[in-house]
C-alpha cells in the first residue's frame, strides 16, 4: 500500500536495493564482522535450546559441515568451479590430525600439518588445470578425491584400511577447563566447531569484498571479460582452489578430532557430492546458503531414518531440481521472495 | 612373454569398454557441448536390467536388446527432464545436473535392483580360447567386436544419414541449424538416445567379464573421460584410440606394479594429459568459445 509513483523502490530489484544500503551499514560494523556476530547468535541459540549431548553432537557437525561448504561456497559461489574431490582434501586433513600424534607430534601441530599438506596438493594439482575451462576441474579433482580414497582404504599400515582409525589427542573440553569452565566433551567441541564456523564465515565474507574476491566473481561472469580488465585468471583460480581446499582440511581436522574416529568414507566420493549438495542446495553464493544447506542435509538423515536408503535418490535430485527451478539456491531464493512480498 | 600377452589381452578387453563409454560421452559433447557426467551410469543400467532379465529366466538374446531399450529410454528422459529445462544455464548449472543426475541414477539402480554385484553367463559361453600362450575369454572377444561395431556405426551414422547429419549441423552451430529447417529438438533427443544406447550396449557386452553394481557407474565414467581426454575431446577416433590406450595402460599397472591402484593409473593419465598435452593425442587445439 506504499502508494505507486511516490517511491522508484517498488521497480528496482532486491539485489540493487541491497548494492544501494551497503555501504551505509559497512560504516557502522564491516561486513565480515557482522556475519561473524550472527553466527555467533546462532551458535548461542543452538546452545541454549538443546536438551541432550546428541543435540550437540549433531549441531556440532552441522558446523563443521557450514565451515567446509563455506569452501565450496568459495569455489563455486563465488567463481564458478565445481570440484568432486572435495572430500579428499577434507579426509587429508582428518587423517594428518590422526596419525601425525600416534609418531609424537601433539594434535595442534598434526592439525596444522595436515591443513598445509591439503593446500600444497591443491595448488600442485590446480594449477595446469585451472588454466582450462571449467569440465576439466570436476574432472580432474574426481580422479584426485578417489585416488586419495584408495590410498586412504589401501595402506592399512598407516590409515587402519576400510574400518578406519582411532583419533587420540586434544579434547576441547581441556581448552574451556584453562579458563575455568567446566563443560562437558560434546559441548565443548560444539563451541569450538560453532567459532570456527564463524571465523570462516567471517573470512569467506570478507574476501569477497575484497580486491581479490571481486576479481574472483567477475571470472564467475566471464572469464575473458575478467582478464581483459587485467585479472590473472588462472591465478585468481588457483587462489580459490586452495582456499576451499583450506575450508576442507580444517573442518576434516576438526571431525576427527570431535568424533575421535574416522573412517575412509569421509574421504569418498559421495562425501564430495554432498558438499557440493548443501552448497548448491542453500545457495553457493553465500555463507548462509552454506549454512542452511549445511543445517538441512545434516539434520534431514537425522530426523528421517529411511533417508540412509534413498540418501543418493534424494541428493542428486535436490541436485537437478534445485539447478532447475532455483538455480541459485534456497537462501537467495527466499530473499527475493521476501523482498518482492514488501514492495 | 605369455605373461605379456595376457595382459595385452585383458587391457584391451577392458579398454574396448571404455572406448564406447567414450564414443558416447563423445557424441553427447559434439552435439551439444554438455559433458554428461551421467555417461557412467548408462553402462550399469545396462548391465543390471540385463542381469535381472537373464536371471528371470529370458533368454540372452531377448534380454540384451530390451537392456540395450532400457538404457535408451532413460537417455532421452535425462535429456527431457534435466538437461532441456536447463538449456540456456551456464556450464557450471550444467555440469551440477548431469552430476545430480549421476548420483539419481545410481540411487533408482540400487532402489530398483539391488546392491548385489551381478554377472551372467558369457553370449558364447566362458570355455576360454587359447591363442599363444594367452587365454581369451570368448566375451572379450564380443566386447572388442561391439566397439568396433559402435564406432563403425557412429562414422557411417554422423557422415551419411540425414539425422546423423542433423546432429554433426546442431553441434557445429544450433541457430544456423535450426535456420535451414533441421529440427535441432530432434537431434539432441537423438544424440542423448544413441549415446545412453551406447553406454548401455557396452555394460550388456561388459557384465560377464568385468561384473556391475549399482556403484560402479561413477568409475565408468572417470574411465571413460580419461579415455576422452587422452584421445582428445570431441573427436571419436581419439575416444577409441584413448579406450584402448587406457585399458592397456591399466592391466600393465595391474599386472607389473600393483592391482590395489590400477584404478588410480586412470587418474595418472588425466593429470599428465592435462599438463602436457591438453588437446589429447588426436584433438585440434582447444579454443574456447566467448
Amino acid at each position: 500500500m506504499a502508494g505507486q509513483g511516490t517511491t522508484t523502490a517498488p521497480q528496482e530489484s532486491g539485489r540493487e536495493m541491497q548494492a544501494r544500503t551497503e555501504p551505509a551499514r559497512r560504516r557502522v560494523i564491516g561486513p565480515g564482522l557482522r556475519t561473524f556476530l550472527i553466527f555467533a547468535v546462532l551458535v548461542g541459540l543452538g546452545a541454549l535450546i538443546f536438551p541432550s549431548s546428541y543435540f550437540y553432537r549433531v549441531g556440532t557437525l552441522v558446523w563443521i559441515n557450514t565451515l567446509a561448504v563455506t569452501g565450496i561456497v568459495v569455489l563455486l559461489g563465488y567463481v564458478g568451479l565445481v570440484s568432486l574431490g572435495h572430500a579428499g582434501f577434507f579426509a587429508i586433513g582428518a587423517y594428518a590430525t590422526a596419525i601425525l600424534p600416534n609418531y609424537g607430534i601433539p594434535s595442534p601441530l598434526a592439525m596444522l600439518a595436515g591443513v598445509a599438506l591439503a593446500g600444497l596438493l591443491a595448488l600442485a594439482v590446480g594449477r595446469p588445470i585451472l588454466k582450462l575451462s571449467g569440465y576439466y576441474l570436476a574432472i580432474a579433482t574426481l580422479g584426485l578425491g578417489m585416488l586419495i580414497w584408495m590410498v586412504l582404504s589401501k595402506e592399512a599400515w598407516l590409515t587402519g584400511g576400510p574400518d578406519g582409525m582411532v583419533v587420540s589427542g586434544m579434547n576441547a573440553r581441556n581448552l574451556f577447563k584453562m579458563v575455568g569452565l567446566k563443560l562437558k566433551s560434546a559441548e565443548a567441541w560444539y563451541w569450538v566447531a560453532g567459532f570456527a564456523a564463524a571465523i570462516g564465515a567471517a573470512i569467506a565474507v570478507n574476501l569477497a569484498g575484497s580486491p581479490s574476491g571481486r576479481a574472483l566473481r567477475a571470472i564467475h561472469d566471464s572469464d575473458v571479460a575478467a582478464r581483459s580488465l587485467g585479472v590473472d585468471v588462472a591465478k585468481a583460480k588457483s587462489r580459490a582452489f586452495v582456499i576451499s581446499a583450506l575450508y576442507a582440511a580444517v573442518a576434516g581436522a576438526l571431525l576427527a578430532l570431535a568424533n575421535g574416529y574416522i573412517t575412509p568414507e569421509t574421504g569418498g566420493f559421495m562425501h564430495s557430492v554432498e558438499m557440493v549438495t548443501m552448497a548448491v542446495l542453500g545457495g553457493a553464493s553465500s555463507v548462509f546458503g552454506a549454512l542452511v544447506g549445511a543445517l538441512i542435509l545434516t539434520a534431514l538423515p537425522q530426523v528421517l531414518t529411511v533417508f540412509a536408503d534413498y540418501e543418493h535418490m534424494v541428493l542428486g535430485g535436490i541436485m537437478v531440481l534445485t539447478m532447475i527451478a532455483m538455480r541459485r539456491g534456497l537462501v537467495p531464493f527466499i530473499v527475493d521472495l521476501w523482498n518482492r512480498r514488501k514492495s | 612373454m605369455s605373461e605379456l600377452l595376457q595382459f595385452l589381452v585383458s587391457g584391451i578387453t577392458v579398454g574396448a569398454i571404455y572406448a564406447a563409454i567414450a564414443l558416447g560421452f563423445t557424441l553427447i559433447y559434439n552435439a551439444s557441448g554438455v559433458v554428461n557426467f551421467a555417461q557412467g551410469e548408462f553402462v550399469v543400467i545396462g548391465g543390471m536390467t540385463a542381469a535381472a532379465l537373464i536371471g528371470a529366466g529370458v533368454p540372452v538374446w531377448i534380454a540384451a536388446p530390451l537392456a540395450v531399450i532400457a538404457g535408451m529410454l532413460v537417455g532421452v528422459l535425462l535429456y527431457r527432464l534435466a538437461i532441456k529445462p536447463a538449456r540456456e544455464a551456464p556450464l557450471v548449472s550444467l555440469i551440477i545436473i548431469t552430476i545430480g543426475a549421476s548420483i539419481f541414477l545410481r540411487g533408482a539402480m540400487q532402489a530398483v535392483f539391488d546392491k548385489q554385484i551381478h554377472r551372467y553367463d558369457g553370449f558364447s559361453g566362458d570355455a576360454p580360447l587359447r591363442v599363444g600362450g594367452a587365454t581369451i575369454l570368448p566375451q572379450s572377444l564380443w566386447i572388442v567386436g561391439g566397439s568396433i561395431a559402435v564406432f563403425a556405426f557412429l562414422a557411417w551414422f554422423l557422415n551419411r544419414t540425414r539425422a546423423g547429419r542433423g546432429i554433426k549441423a546442431t553441434a557445429s552451430n544450433r541457430m544456423a541449424a535450426a535456420l535451414v529447417g533441421i529440427n535441432t529438438g530432434r537431434a539432441m533427443n537423438l544424440s542423448f538416445a544413441l549415446s545412453a544406447a551406447i553406454g548401455a550396449l557396452a555394460g550388456v557386452l561388459a557384465t560377464p567379464v568385468t561384473f556391475t553394481s549399482y556403484d560402479v557407474g561413477v568409475l565408468m565414467a572417470l574411465k571413460g573421460f580419461s579415455a576422452t581426454m587422452l584421445g582428445g575431446v570431441g573427436s571419436p577416433l581419439g575416444a577409441l584410440a584413448g579406450g584402448l590406450l587406457i585399458g592397456l595402460i591399466e592391466a600393465l599397472t595391474a599386472g607389473y606394479i600393483s592391482s590395489d591402484y590400477k584404478d588410480a593409473s586412470a587418474f595418472i593419465v588425466i593429470l599428465l594429459v592435462l599438463f602436457l598435452r591438453p588437446q589429447g593425442l588426436f584433438g585440434a587445439r582447444i579454443t574456447e568459445r566467448v
